[in-house]
């Protein structure tokens, strides 16, 4: 039986790992961005730029090595452990370099896997993930990959292969312009036409895919500069004139900011997943529990701060509670922290939020007042903001406001109707949630299912969402699951997927087999699209154009891979299959059988204003479930 | 409304792609765009008049900013600046239209750098309100050939745009002119302020005056 570590332990990712390995190689270990603001030490105090940690300069340390065995020393020296890949002709001199086994490196059965593996072990851990394919193919498969982690800001680095460089340009077997290609999904990318730039262009795609708002860094390397050696000292600084950093925020900002929410008397906060990515959730809590103020996350917040706790609000948005929609609404300060005024999120932009005054806590300055105009920025790190704006909080008792918010919540909970023959798919969930506690690592495809796991697990601990949520990747959750685990060896990770979603990348059941990666999935079989079906039904007068699927018998499918398959399509199993599954030490699919007819409420139309949302059952008659939970308070 | 921005980038390739793509990919309308070497081997400066409202300025300026490559960026806003472009125009140009056409460019202050049987190339330099008039009095001559280079701009007076001395996106507040204050050369590095860093130019906007 696995176990969960605390939210307190997770995460600590970046700098733990690569203190450990200092440690090793004997150099200076930086202090851990986690301990507080001495964290400051991550940043050169002179250009506000970031530094590694360890000295840099030019050395003769590289002489006599070829790039490849560059590279993976690198690797290791940066604290990597894991890695997630595929070979091929180009990057055979990399892969050669790998059995020496230094890193642990999981084969996948495609590069988009090994794309959406090291996005969900970035996830789970706060450190980068890293890939390693060829050139052409294997490289243009990491795409989706690339672009789904740089809606997210998720740190990831992304080694292709390339071929020779005196042929780039020459329509050359298996070449593609594959920096052209990922320019606008990357942060960063890199072709490396020298192997002398080699170890520089590392330093950099560290820094750049870990600090400032993350993101993933693509550098491409032809296989000459893999296989040629390095012959003379050279410099490994990094150079990045033109990266800014922006840290603490600034105290003229952040005590206006303050002002205004001292003064608020219906204020909330709006916590996205940039607060995750800062480990700023000690500061949410202690904001909101300081200032006295509601919380709702988006869907890449939640876990940012405990659900079980009365202040929160759950997610807001088109499938949002009603409770934090109207609250958002109604609200006359709205403080925005790490988030980005996604228009899942905030519906109709001209009626967002009408009486309210916005603070907008945010790393990234072109965040701010790109969708909705801003009263107050604060430029700066979640964490490093929060902690500063918290010394200058008043509590305030706001009783009316809280006395709404509660009426709000006892009139919309989330809730559903189990009255099918087959399970519902929140009951599969809720079971799930209920068994597990929260303690797990859940991932998601994308569609239906993907809400309903937003709505009804009670959301407890940093990190243990792990979903596409800019892109909206489906397929995405099998490999992230698989990449989670690999990065959280000792706990639960459950992918809860859909059934459309979960066939397009099904073939790394393979690699879980192969790894023995103790991997749950969870299928929500509706044998639909099920998004798509129910923008049908409800838009599209329900011609159900090319959404319905035939699906295989997942769990004997499961069983082919050498991988426990179970299938379950009784209300009365459902704990006892979710038990078993949970139980059972390897990885395991279960096959949940599960009503098609089944909506996402409550609904934002897109168009209409949070406040317009429809509401399901919820606006005809008393809800009859979602009580399992309590009153959600 | 037409806008000028210029932008500091670091000299290498697909950095031009970069910003040209951001542009096309956020549906931002470039008027033109000029990239040239600067006095630094390692940077160059590229012009661009966009057309676009002012939220829409702040957050071209913005998305500029945030590529890696691009090193400054500022926006001509609020600041008197100087700006040229330079034209080359080849007119169909008979013995007996050719005196008028020269004493034309000489009103124009252009040079005749090229004079044929049947034509003569003219180059022409200046703000582009005066490249579209004299385009407007030799059309009926016959324009054979026309080649602009599209803006390039510099602000007036002391303030100059460079590695140091100056916030990173664009925003000119922290550094009074052109030559860095001496404090900021303490160690050879330039210093943050007490506050930690430099408002950024959101902060600035959204801070009323005093």
């Amino acid at each position: 039986m696995s176990t969960f570590t605390s939210p307190a332990g997770a995460a600590k990712g970046i700098g733990s790992a690569r203190n450990k390995n200092q440690e090793k190689s004997g150099k200076r270990a930086p202090e851990s961005r986690a301990d507080g603001q001495s964290g400051d030490s991550t940043v050169d105090s002179g250009t506000g730029l970031p530094v590694l940690g360890w000295p840099t300069g030019r050395t003769d340390r590289y002489i006599g090595k070829a790039g490849a065995e560059i590279m993976l020393q690198m690797l290791v020296e940066h604290g990597v452990t894991d890695a997630f890949g595929y070979p091929g002709g180009a990057i055979l001199p990399t892969f050669d370099q790998l059995y020496k086994k230094q890193i642990n490196f999981i084969l996948v059965r495609h590069e988009q896997g090994a794309g959406h593996m090291a996005d969900g072990y970035a996830r789970a851990t706060g450190k980068p993930g890293i890939v390693i394919v060829t050139s052409g193919p294997g490289a243009t498969n990491t795409v989706t990959p690339l672009a789904t982690a740089y809606m997210d800001s998720i740190p990831m680095i992304v080694f292709s292969g390339q071929v020779r460089t005196y042929m780039i340009g020459n329509d050359a077997f298996q070449e593609a312009d594959v920096t052209g290609i990922t320019r606008p999904v990357t942060k960063r990318n890199y072709l490396v036409k020298n192997v002398h730039d080699l170890p520089r262009i590392i330093n950099e795609a560290f820094i750049i895919a870990t600090t400032g708002r993350p993101g993933p860094v693509l550098i491409d390397l032809p296989v000459d500069v893999t296989t040629s050696r390095v012959e003379q000292a050279i410099d490994d600084t990094p150079y990045l004139p033109g990266y800014k950093l922006y840290r603490t925020g600034h105290s003229r900002m952040i005590k206006q900011a303050m002002e205004v929410i001292n003064r608020a008397e219906r204020p909330v906060l709006y916590v996205g997943g940039g607060a995750i990515l800062s480990d700023a959730w000690k500061e949410v809590r202690d904001l909101a529990a300081t200032a006295n103020i509601p919380c709702t996350t988006t869907l890449l917040g939640v876990g940012a701060f405990d659900e079980h706790d009365p202040r929160s609000l759950h997610m807001l948005g088109m499938h949002g509670s009603a409770y934090a929609n109207y609250a958002v609404q109604e609200s006359d300060c709205l403080i925005a922290v790490g988030a980005r005024f996604d228009d899942r999120v905030t519906g109709n932009l001209k009626l967002f939020a009408p009486k309210a005054k916005i603070i907008h806590v945010d790393i990234d300055p072109s965040s701010i007042s790109k969708n909705v105009k801003v009263d107050v920025p604060v430029v700066g790190d979640a964490k490093l903001c929060l902690a500063e704006m918290i010394e200058l909080a008043e509590a305030k008792p706001r009783q009316a406001w809280f006395e709404q918010i509660a009426s709000w919540k006892r009139q919309f909970p989330f809730s559903y109707r189990n009255d099918s023959e087959l399970p519902k798919p929140q009951a599969i969930i809720e079971t799930i949630n209920q068994v597990t506690e929260g303690k797990a690592y859940f991932t998601t495809g994308v569609g239906q299912h993907q809400m309903w796991v937003a709505q009804f697990i009670r959301w407890r601990f940093p990190r243990s969402m792990i979903t596409s949520g800019g892109l909206g990747t489906m397929g995405y959750g099998l490999p992230a699951a698989i990449g989670a685990q690999v990065g959280r060896p000792n706990d639960l990770v459950i992918d809860i997927d859909g059934d459309a979603s979960y066939i397009m990348t099904a073939m790394e059941l393979a690699t879980i087999r192969q790894f023995n990666l103790p991997v749950k999935v969870a299928i929500l079989n509706n044998r639909f699209q099920g998004m798509v079906r129910q923008w049908q039904q409800l838009f599209y007068g329900g011609r159900f154009s090319n959404s319905e699927m035939v699906n295989p018998d997942f769990a004997a499918m499961a069983e082919s891979f050498g991988i426990r398959g179970m299938r379950c399509g009784r209300k009365e199993d459902v704990r006892k299959t979710v038990e078993a599954m949970i139980q059972h030490p390897g990885p395991c699919v279960v096959d949940f059988l599960c009503e098609t007819a089944e909506n996402v409420y409550p609904m934002v139309p897109s168009g209409k204003g949070l406040h317009e949302m429809e509401l399901g059952l919820l606006a005809s008659a008393p809800p009859n479930s979602g009580r399992e939970l309590g009153s959600l308070a | 409304m037409r806008h000028v921005i210029t932008a500091l980038v670091m000299n290498e390739p697909g950095v031009l792609a970069h910003v040209a793509n951001m542009f096309s990919a956020r549906g931002f309308n470039i008027d033109s765009l000029v990239v040239g070497r600067t006095e630094d081997p390692q940077l160059s400066r590229m012009t661009i008049v966009v057309v676009a409202d002012d939220r829409t300025l702040d957050q071209v300026r913005k998305q500029l900013a945030k590529i890696v490559t691009v090193v400054k960026v500022r926006d001509y806003r609020d600041t008197p600046f100087v700006s040229r472009d330079l034209m080359l125009v080849k007119l169909s140009a008979s013995p007996r239209t050719r005196s008028e056409i020269i004493e034309l460019a000489s009103l124009f202050r252009g040079h005749v750098l090229d004079v044929g049987h049947n034509s003569l190339t003219v180059e022409l330099s200046g703000e582009e309100d005066k490249l579209d008039a004299f385009i407007d009095l030799v059309r009926p001559y016959g324009i054979r050939e026309l080649a602009r280079t599209g803006m390039i701009a510099m602000a007036r007076g002391g303030h100059a745009m460079s590695l140091v001395g100056e916030d990173g996106d664009g925003t000119s507040a922290s550094a009074p002119s052109g030559t860095v204050p001496p404090l900021a050369q303490a160690g050879g590095r330039p210093v943050r302020a007490a506050a930690g860093r430099m408002p950024t130019q959101e902060e600035l906007e959204a801070t009323p005056p005093g």
